[in-house]
This record gives structure tokens, sequence and C-alpha cells, in this order.
């Protein structure tokens, strides 16, 4: 599913974010990545959709040596991975509905289908009644379920989730764990990075941490391990 | 249905949704749209105000060139097989465009019709011509007479070639330069109208360079990102073309049918309104479509490299 091997990450300002990651995750896991800020988390999870690409070593996502993938072919990478951020990135001058709608007219997708799997997944995040506003008449919590809403519309086989409760208040926060926990249950692997000692040690997965660019620790069922 | 079928009506259908998504956007960014479609307006005034005058001038000048021509006259003492193989020697010779004969009492007839009532006083030469017989000779290309001219001068029985030398070689010089400096002006004008409008565009894409960002993220294909904003581009200068071309159409009207009237001179005629000011709309409304275009494609291919 996910493999990365010996993966090196320099950046062009000279520092070194990874620093020899080796790490295999499966079909249907869910995953915590968690460390310090600044021990490689981010980019960690900016190289599964290739926002930002290795100094070095393999990654193979869904088969796909993502090394050896044309710049154009990228986009077809992200349709199988949803990606779900911090700050949302919502485009702001469109509706929810249309927020969504977008990842489907992407893969071209027919009106018809795009009702139907719109009105669905907002059914599943709990925001049917809210399809017409823009953004920013909606809460940080709303707009980080539509972000999800977005990520998962086109079944992505892997979703991955940067720091998504990082802004909201604890409330709010477990509404997302149980949306995450809902498309995991259906098959979806789950990456997330938190910083949530509380998530973490309360809903029980696999928990990657990753120090000064390496991983310090790989447990199924792990605890957060740091102080909040 | 085959897979082409299904293939060819989803192009149709993204095609759709780019259209909606372009015309949809000049109403979302309001104020930016404005912002570009003023700046395509101001520049397409310009350019369309220099191109009238421009074409005019050069229809002017052209019109002053075609009206240039060789007078040949022949020797007295030829006769006349010798007049004819003279016309047929004048009309082989390269640049040549027309050969027409004129009698010695043709001539006198034109010059008698050219000086009105005074001409009068020459018909007593009707009966003792003093006039030769001529050959009226005309250049294809209006520049070559004075090389023209010399050639035929060498010819035999040929006694004098006029065509108003001295005037001639500064007309052209004169036009010559007027061209020149006009189509650079013309071509500057138009550089800095696709330099500005694109500025403009790219100011009011920049702002949307987040959103560039995002919908890469979610897996957009550069070309599905890009055709909106050519949608969109297009929109700005055809509609930034507006008001020119009602400027040029209603400005050109009055223009011609009032200036058109005062000047009587055959050499300063202007363009006739039709179908000139139509032809000077398309062009606006080509310029227009294409720095719109142009300005958004080129900004928009500096954010998609994310």
């Amino acid at each position: 599913m996910i493999n990365m091997t010996d993966v090196y990450k320099t950046y062009a300002n000279g520092v070194t974010a990874l620093n020899g990651i080796d790490i295999n995750i499966e079909q249907g896991e869910f995953v915590y990545v968690v460390g310090p800020s600044g021990a490689g988390k981010s980019t960690f999870i900016r190289l599964i959709y290739r926002e930002v690409k290795p100094t070095n070593g393999t990654i193979i996502i869904n088969d796909t040596d993502l090394s050896t993938l044309k710049e154009k072919k990228v986009p077809f990478l992200r349709r199988d991975v949803g990606v779900i951020f911090q700050d949302f990135k919502l485009l702001p001058k469109l509706s929810v509905y249309e927020n969504i709608a977008f990842a489907l007219e992407v893969i071209e997708e027919s009106p018809r289908n795009i009702r139907k799997r719109v009105m669905d997944v907002l059914e599943l995040v709990g925001l049917k009644n809210k399809a017409r506003f823009i953004p920013d008449e909606l809460s940080g919590g709303e707009q980080q379920r539509v972000s999800i809403a977005r990520a998962i519309v086109n079944q992505p086989k892997i979703v991955i989730a940067d720091e998504p409760t990082g802004n909201l208040d604890p409330e709010t926060s477990w509404g997302i764990m149980r949306v995450f926990e809902e498309i995991n249950t259906r098959g979806t692997t789950i990456i997330m990075a938190t910083h949530s000692k509380e998530i973490v040690n309360t809903v029980k997965k696999r928990v990657v941490a990753i120090e000064d660019g390496l991983i310090a620790r790989d447990e199924h069922r792990g605890e957060y391990g740091y102080e909040a | 249905m085959t897979n082409i079928e299904v293939n060819t009506a989803m192009k149709l259908r993204t095609t759709k949704r780019h259209l909606r998504e372009g015309l949809k956007n000049i109403f979302r960014n309001g104020w930016m749209t404005v912002a570009a479609v003023g700046a395509v307006t101001t520049t397409l005034l310009l350019v369309a105000a220099f191109l009238a005058l421009m074409l005019n001038l050069n229809h002017m000048a052209g019109g002053l060139e075609e009206d240039v021509q060789i007078k040949a006259l022949i020797d007295r003492t030829a006769n006349e097989e010798q007049i004819q193989e003279l016309g047929t020697t004048i009309e082989q010779i390269e640049g040549t465009e027309s050969v027409a004969f004129s009698s010695s009492d043709e001539e006198l007839n034109q010059l008698i019709e050219g000086m009105g009532e005074e001409g009068n006083t020459w018909q007593m030469f009707e009966q003792d011509n003093p006039l030769r017989h001529a050959y009226i000779v005309k250049a294809t290309d209006p520049t070559d007479t004075e090389a023209l001219a010399s050639q035929i001068n060498d010819l035999d029985n040929i006694q004098e070639v006029n065509y108003g030398q001295d005037v001639i070689h500064r007309l052209f010089q004169f036009n010559e330069y007027a061209r020149t400096i006009g189509l650079v002006l013309i071509a500057g004008l138009v550089f800095t109208a696709i330099f500005l409008i694109s500025n403009t565009i790219k100011l009011t894409i920049m702002a949307r360079s987040r959103e560039i960002g995002i919908m890469k993220l979610v897996g957009a294909t550069n070309a599905f990102i890009r055709w909106p904003f050519f949608i969109e581009g297009m929109l700005h200068g055809v509609l930034g073309a507006i008001i020119p071309i009602t400027v040029v159409l209603t400005g050109y009207y009055y223009l011609y049918n009032n200036l058109g009237d005062q000047i009587t001179y055959s050499f300063v005629e202007l363009l006739p309104f039709n179908p000139f000011a139509w032809q000077l709309s398309l062009i606006i409304l080509l310029i227009g479509t294409f720095i719109g275009i142009w300005g958004s494609v080129m900004s928009v291919r500096k954010f998609l490299k994310v």
C-alpha cells in the first residue's frame, strides 16, 4: 500500500527533515504520526501525496513508484489520496456543495453521480443542511468536515490528515474522529499527523513517532508518549 | 456505448463545465473583473484611435502613389510602326503594369480641359499641334517608378520622360518613413497593451494562486485548471472591446460624414465608413480576445508549477 525505503529529505535551504525513513503501511490501517514540532511529520505526510519529492530513497504508493512518476501523472496519484489540511484549504468563493463536487468534476464524473455522492458524503459528515453556504459562513469544525467530505468523496484508498484537529475545540475534534473511524471501517487507509495526546491515547491505533527525521517508535495500539 | 463514445461524452460534459466556470468566475471575482476589463478597454481605445489614424494616412498616401504615372514623350520623327514597336517594348519591361497610348490630339484636349477657362486660348493650336504622342506608363509598384522611367528614357525614339521627378522622390521617401514609424508605433502600442493587460490579469490571478494550489492538491490536471481561466481571459478581452468598438463605430460615423464632406480634395479621402469601421471593429475585437487569452494563460502558467 504505502512503502518507504531509506527515504531522505533535505530542503533547498539546507534543512534536513528526514534522515532515512523505512515504513510499510497496509490497506485499511489507521496510523497516527506523532512527534515534536519540526521533527519531520509534515514532510513525511507531504511525501505521500507528492507535494515534496524525496532527496533519496524509494516511495511506493498503490504500486506506483513516486520517484519515476511523471509530473503529468501526479494529479492521478492525488485522486487516490484524499488530503485533509489543518487550514482546510477550501476554495473560498465556492459553496460547500461546489467545493466537494470539484473533486468529482476533476475525474469527469457524471452530473447525476456527482449530485448523489456529494449529498451522501454531506450526510456522513452531518452538513446536509449547509450545502449552499460558502466556507466563510461556517465554523472551523464545519469547514474541517467539508474538507474531509471533499477528501473522501471520490472514495480514495488512502486519506491523509495533517493535524486535522489542530485548530478545533475538543468537542468538535471528537466529531471529526468519529468520521475518520467511520471511513476507516469502510476499508480506507488513514494516516493522521497529530499533537493531540488525548485522541491518540483514547482512540487506540498504530502510532508512528518521528524524531529528528527518524522513526523513533512504531507500535500497534500505542501511546502518544510525549507531554502534551 | 463503446469506449470512444463514453470518452467524447465526458469531454463534452467537461467542456460545458469549463465554459460555465469561466463565465461564473467573471461574476465571482467582481472587482478583479472590472480591473482587467478596464485595462483592456483603455488600451484598446488607444489602439483603435491609432489604427484609424494610421490606416487613413496610409490610404491617403497610397492614393497619391496610385496617381503617379510616367509620361514618355515620343520623338516626332518616329513612324507608326516604330511607335507600335516602342509600345510593346515598354510593355515587356519588368515592373510595368499598364501602357496606354495617348495621341498628340488627346494630349492637347487633356491640357485644354485641365486648364479650364484659360485652356480656351490653347484651342487655336488644334490645327497645328505642338505636342507629341506619348505613352502613359504605370509601374506595378509605384515606388519603382523612378527606375522604370529611366529604363524607358534609354529606349530609342523616346524624347523625354516626365513623372514629376522631384515631388515623387520626396513623396515616396516621406511615405516610407511615415509607414515605418506608424508600424513601429502600432507594434509598440500593442506590445505595451499586452504587457499592461497581462500584468493586470496576473494580479487578479495572483490573488487566486492559493485557489490554483488547492485545485492541484485535489487532483486537477493543469489543463483542467487552465481552461476556465482561458474562457475568463477571453471574456475579459471581449468585454473590454465593447466600449472601444462602440466609440469606433459612432465616432468614425460622425467623423466620416462631417469631415468627409468638407474635404473634397481627392487625395485626402477618408476610408469609407463601410467597410472600414467594421473591419476596424473586428480587428479590435480580435486584438482584445487575443490579449485577454494570452494574459491569463501566461499568468496561470506560473502558478501551475506547484
